[in-house]
């Protein structure tokens, strides 16, 4: 059983169409990076599959209907929507305390194990704490709850560096088995290229990229071509060009590396070069079909 | 506090659940309503005030008692009963209207202030249904603050009777024959049926508006639960010179016929005017349960609907 599948995901708001068909299949034990521009479907697809909101079509998670079992799926589910839902007049104690009362799978221990790492007081109210801090706590809650789906959203909005990065290593290193499936969306894709073991970008509501992080590192390379080469670099057909620097860096999708290692430099592109790539290349069109190729290639 | 089950799922087997926390379905409802007075102190704090306030001013009282013997020995019986209750009468029933306030700003804003402060997005991550959570909030003022209101007065005037009582074999009267008189328990009683009939029946249909138009409500939501009424009684005097809604309106608000009736304007003196087969036998009653259950029903359904603001 797949974690979640949506087929033909759609939802309009008034006139706004934020999912647009959408179709989405995530199997358990993957960390998946959701990454979309602002406004293309990225939220209301993760509160489609968190069950807040009503939707069109067809879509099951961890077997349930979202929208007409969220309390009973919320016990094998979890999610940070942003760092700012905590409750700001809440004690730490009495977070712990309720959420241990009301989740069957929540783990005290576990959590107040977390929280003794950090520097937040079991007295303090959530409002006296840093961003970094709430930030902290909601992770704490989050990972002593024993769920089968965890759901990002926007996790590390707002934090500073060093807080990011605690944060994605506490998320591999003491939550993530390997049996659990982690959605994560963010802007700073950079930070989550060796965390994620997939990648799906959204655009105007649809799915319109989809690929493991394997596939990713096998098909994708980056040339920093040799000035006197450009011509023969792009009539190999790259599936983008830019310029840095006065030099030109063309992206190649299963370019053959030894002909492209003549050229000039090679490296793996980042998710964000790729990610400029695909969205530009969509242009007006909504539907390109090798998009749907490799969307295909990627649910196996 | 931890629970058995959750120590035991701490310490020895890791990942899976707990089926036995599971299995209890109340639960969820005890810590919602636990949540509810992690968030609104005042549920309890203002109650607690309010019988500080009045066991300061009762030291007046008692300064006063020898007097209010001496001229109270020179009444008839019924009007020296209510000389000497009406402290009582007046701490119960300020304690009362505490109870009433706090609820309706408190119905007023849960729902509302959930979605204002984006906190909703938190409960909802955990596994409590809109459902319990409405009625977990309902129960604050159709349960929670009546229970609360009952025991503050009841300590309350169990103080105030001790120190009167001090006062009383002090000035040489028969602390017998003043408890006697008192006849507190009448005053208890009354109260309790007084909470019973019109803060927790009567008095449902109106909370349930509030938690109505708190969970629907974008903005403002005292304007929302009170113009809409306040239109209607405004059209209904000029389209038809009638007052129908706005009489409805105070009947309901006053507290119907068990607040009314009483001879000398006490509702807790329960001779006057306990009137339980009248009061469970009028429509009205009824009719505003029915109304109070479909108006926590679309609470909970805009809920489940309704995103943060």
């Amino acid at each position: 059983m797949p974690c979640i599948e949506a087929r033909g995901l759609r939802k309009a708001f008034g006139t706004t169409v934020a999912l647009d068909g959408l179709d989405l299949r995530v199997e358990e034990g993957r960390i998946l990076g959701l990454i979309g521009p602002n406004g293309a479907g990225k939220t209301t697809a993760l509160n489609a599959i968190l069950g807040l909101i009503p939707y069109d079509g067809q879509l099951r998670v961890l077997g349930r209907d979202p929208w007409v079992e969220r309390e009973r799926l919320m016990r094998d589910v979890s999610f940070i929507a942003d760092v700012a839902v905590l409750p700001r007049w809440i004690r730490v104690s009495q977070a712990i305390e309720y959420v241990a009362g009301v989740h069957p799978r929540f783990d005290r221990t576990k959590a107040e194990a977390f929280l003794a790492r950090t520097t937040i007081k079991s007295s303090s109210k959530v409002r006296e704490l840093s961003k970094g801090m709430v930030a902290q706590l909601h992770l704490a809650l989050v990972m002593a709850i024993d769920a089968r789906l965890l759901v990002l959203d926007e996790p590390t909005l707002g934090l500073d560096i060093l807080y990011r990065k605690q944060f994605y290593d506490s998320l591999l290193n003491d939550y993530y088995d390997r049996s659990r499936t982690i959605i994560v969306t963010t802007h700073q894709v950079e930070e989550i290229q060796h965390v994620i073991t997939d990648l799906m970008f959204i655009d105007r509501g649809r799915i319109v990229f989809a690929c493991n992080m394997e596939d990713f590192e096998l098909r994708y390379v980056e040339l920093t071509v040799k000035p006197d080469r450009l011509a023969d670099a792009r009539a190999l057909k790259p599936i983008y060009e830019r310029q840095v620097l006065g030099r030109s860096i063309l992206l190649f999708d299963r370019a053959d590396r030894q002909q492209l290692a003549a050229l000039g430099e090679l490296r793996t592109p980042g998710i964000a070069d790729l990610f400029v790539a695909v969205i530009s290349n969509q242009g007006g069109a909504s539907h390109p079909a090798n998009v749907q190729g490799s969307y295909e290639g990627v649910t196996r | 506090m931890t629970t058995p089950s959750n120590a035991v799922n701490g310490a020895f087997e890791p990942p899976r659940p707990a089926p036995a926390a599971a299995l209890q379905p109340t639960r969820p409802f005890y810590w919602s309503v636990r949540r509810e007075l992690f968030e609104y102190r005042s549920i309890y704090l203002a109650p607690l005030a309010i019988s500080g306030v009045i066991l300061l001013g009762f030291v007046f009282v008692l300064v006063r008692l020898p007097r209010t013997l001496q001229r109270a020995m020179a009444m008839e019986p019924m009007a020296q009963r209510h000389s000497l209750t009406q402290p009582f009468d007046f701490a119960a029933g300020l304690i009362m209207a505490a109870a009433f306030i706090i609820s309706i700003f408190y119905a007023l804003d849960s729902l509302y202030g959930e979605r204002r402060d984006r906190s909703i997005l938190f409960w909802k991550s955990l596994p409590v249904s809109d459902l319990t959570t409405v009625l977990a909030k309902a129960s604050i003022p159709l349960l929670v603050l009546p229970v609360i209101a009952f025991a503050a007065t009841f300590v309350v005037e169990t103080i105030m009777l001790l120190f009167s009582s001090a006062v009383v074999a002090g000035s040489g009267f028969s602390v017998a024959e003043f408890w006697n008189r008192l006849e507190l328990y009448r005053t208890m009683w009354g109260l309790a049926y007084h909470l019973v009939t019109v803060h927790m029946l009567w008095y449902a249909p109106l909370y349930c508006w509030l938690f109505l138009i708190s969970a629907w409500s974008r903005r403002t939501p005292f304007l929302w639960a009170v113009l809409p009424p306040f239109a209607v009684v405004i059209f209904e005097k000029i389209a038809f010179h009638t007052a129908y809604f706005s009489n409805f309106l105070i009947y309901r608000f006053s507290g119907g016929r068990e607040a009314m009736g009483s001879a000398n304007g006490n509702v807790l003196d329960p001779e006057m005017h306990m009137t339980p087969g009248p009061f469970l036998t009028d429509p009205g009653l009824w009719l505003g349960l029915v109304f109070a259950a479909v108006f926590l029903f679309l609470a909970a359904r805009l809920r489940r609907q309704r995103s943060p603001l």
